[in-house]
């Protein structure tokens, strides 16, 4: 649905649907400060991101011409022969018996999380604070000239 | 829950994601599907970080802070994520502005 629907709108709004029931699957594996992250960052500030630069932009439902009709057929053979590809690779994989845990397990929540996050990961973190910090810049620099 | 159901709902929507990059000419709706296929291995790395835990957890009882590495790689994949969108919708405004459009075809005069 995403990438079927001809008004660009309609794809952001299908993308949220999709990253809602991303954030479900989350919260089965009791990943919970990654469901709440995901909802608040994706579903929330992403999002509303897109709409808001295609409510700026104005886009017309017809502003994507049909030109090339073989270049959309080869792109989905190309896409599908990757599906087939992977999935006959990893069917043969013996995954008997080897399960994700649905629920228990305290390792998505907040504290252990952040312990580990404050621990092991202090200079990954302060990097991306960095690396957000030349984002935030690059933004107001592109979008101001 | 098998974790090669995990697996396969990754692939599927990594392909959408392919082909919806491979097909559509719109550049936001490109960046979309690159969305999407974060989006899957993310699903996939905290299924695996959620195998790894009952799996070391049946090896060894005491351990319970196992798969936490996989998370907080999620949690990382998001913050670069949030910040290719800012950096790349600011791209893209500025080039509606000066091609009034977003189909990525009228950018090849790039190579003149």
């Amino acid at each position: 649905m995403v990438i079927v629907s001809k008004n660009p709108v309609y794809s952001v709004i299908f993308l949220i649907l999709t990253f809602f029931a991303i954030s479900g699957h989350y919260l089965l594996l009791n990943a919970q400060f990654l469901f709440i992250v995901n909802l608040i960052v994706y579903a929330g500030a992403i999002m509303v991101l897109f709409l808001y630069v295609l409510m700026l932009i104005n886009l017309n439902a017809d502003a994507e011409p049909m030109k090339n009709k073989w270049l959309k057929i080869a792109g989905t053979v190309a896409g599908g022969c990757f599906l087939l590809v992977m999935v006959a690779a990893l069917r043969t994989v013996d995954t008997k018996g080897i399960t994700a845990q649905v629920g228990g397990g305290d390792i998505g929540l907040i504290e252990t999380l952040g312990k580990t996050l404050f621990s092991e990961y202090v200079v990954p973190f302060e990097v991306s604070s960095v690396l957000f910090l030349s984002a935030m810049v690059g933004a107001v620099v592109l979008g101001k000239k | 829950m098998p974790i090669n159901l995990y697996i396969f709902v990754s692939l599927a929507l990594f392909a959408i994601g392919v082909i919806g990059v491979l097909t559509r000419r719109n550049v936001i709706i490109i960046f979309m599907c690159i969305e999407l296929m974060l989006n899957a291995v993310n699903l996939l790395l905290v299924a695996f970080s959620k195998m790894h835990l009952a799996e070391m957890a049946a090896k060894l009882p005491g351990a319970t802070n196992n798969g936490v590495d996989g998370q907080l790689f999620v949690f990382f994949i998001m913050v670069v994520a949030a910040a290719e969108v800012t950096v790349g919708l600011a791209i893209i405004v500025m080039m509606y502005r000066n091609v009034h459009s977003v189909d990525v075809n009228f950018l090849n005069r790039l190579k003149n």
